[in-house]
């Protein structure tokens, strides 16, 4: 990816960001942040992770915003007025808490042994890789050893092959996961109809 | 050139804008939607360091399987968050977090 891309699209996400942190109308701040999504989203792609791109806009930029802006038009929330009752303390107590740690990450990311490293100093060598894949014997992957071959980075069908072999027994918890939060927002959202409403 | 160092400087950015978001605003969807901002700051740096750490010539796909835990456990987070906020706005009829003082000393 060139540098001008990268630049563009840190922006971006950056920049729709602090607009989710400054906006007045909520409407506003979860629109922001699903544009924020989809600038990530392009930072991943640029790190050839093509799979979690994806994932990132279907999930986050797709179905989590439009559950947020859901309930933001069901609650009817009207903007902030300006100059309210701003907290101020709390804003500069933020600012101040955000900056420093700010800061703190960026010295301690240019001190990692690895952290000079590019795209370019860190290659994927697909040839190299298919080598090791056609040794695995059983558990070789004709797809992947193909797409390899070719030159083409197998990136959804690696990802589905660490999820399914390595890591079989947590995506099943994940799923356990799912269905009990599913459960919990039912059990939650429920009116209790000999209840007093409280 | 773009260097794993600044993968991660935008993600310390982006994890600090949502830290000041959780402590400075007042709406809890906005500073549930900064909750959800800083999580995605974190896969950014997990994603970095996946594909700079090539491993037999391929990204460590280790890092992205805890990326594509990290989405799906964050989806259910939002589901039931937004269920709690809902029936919280029920009883207070406000999103605003000074509503919220019944465990006020």
């Amino acid at each position: 990816m060139p540098p001008l891309l990268f630049y563009l699209f840190a922006l971006i996400t950056l920049g729709f960001g602090l607009n989710v942190v400054i906006a007045r109308n909520p409407v506003t701040s979860a629109l922001s942040l699903a544009v924020s999504f989809v600038g990530l989203a392009a930072l991943f792609l640029s790190l050839d992770a093509y799979f979690i791109g994806t994932l990132q806009v279907l999930v986050y930029a797709g179905a989590v915003m439009v559950l947020f802006l859901f309930i933001i038009m069901l609650m009817d929330i009207k903007a902030e007025v300006l100059g309210g009752r701003a907290n101020l303390s709390a804003m500069v107590a933020g600012v101040l808490v955000a900056a420093i740690l700010a800061v703190q990450i960026a010295t301690v990311s240019g001190r990692l042994s690895q952290s000079e490293a590019t795209l370019q100093t860190a290659p994927l060598q697909l040839s190299e890789a298919a080598k090791s894949w056609e040794a695995r014997g059983k558990q070789n992957l004709p797809t992947i050893s193909r797409d390899l071959k070719a030159g083409n980075l197998p990136d959804a069908k690696l990802m589905g092959e660490t999820l399914f072999s390595k890591y079989a027994f947590h995506l099943q918890m994940v799923g356990l996961l799912l269905l009990v939060g599913t459960v919990g927002v039912v059990a939650l959202s429920k009116r209790d109809k000999e209840a007093s409403p409280s | 050139m773009i260097t794993l160092n600044h993968y991660l400087i935008v993600s310390g950015i982006l994890f600090s804008l949502g830290l000041a978001g959780v402590i400075s605003r007042r709406n809890i969807l906005i500073i549930f939607m900064c909750l959800e901002m800083m999580l995605s700051a974190a896969n950014l740096a997990l994603v970095a360091f996946s594909r700079f750490n090539v491993t037999q010539g391929l990204p460590d796909y280790t890092a992205q399987a805890l990326v594509f835990f990290t989405i799906t456990v964050a989806a259910a987070e939002v589901a039931v968050g937004l269920a709690i906020i809902v029936a919280l706005f029920r009883t207070k009829q406000s999103v605003e977090v000074e509503a919220v003082t019944k465990l006020h000393g």
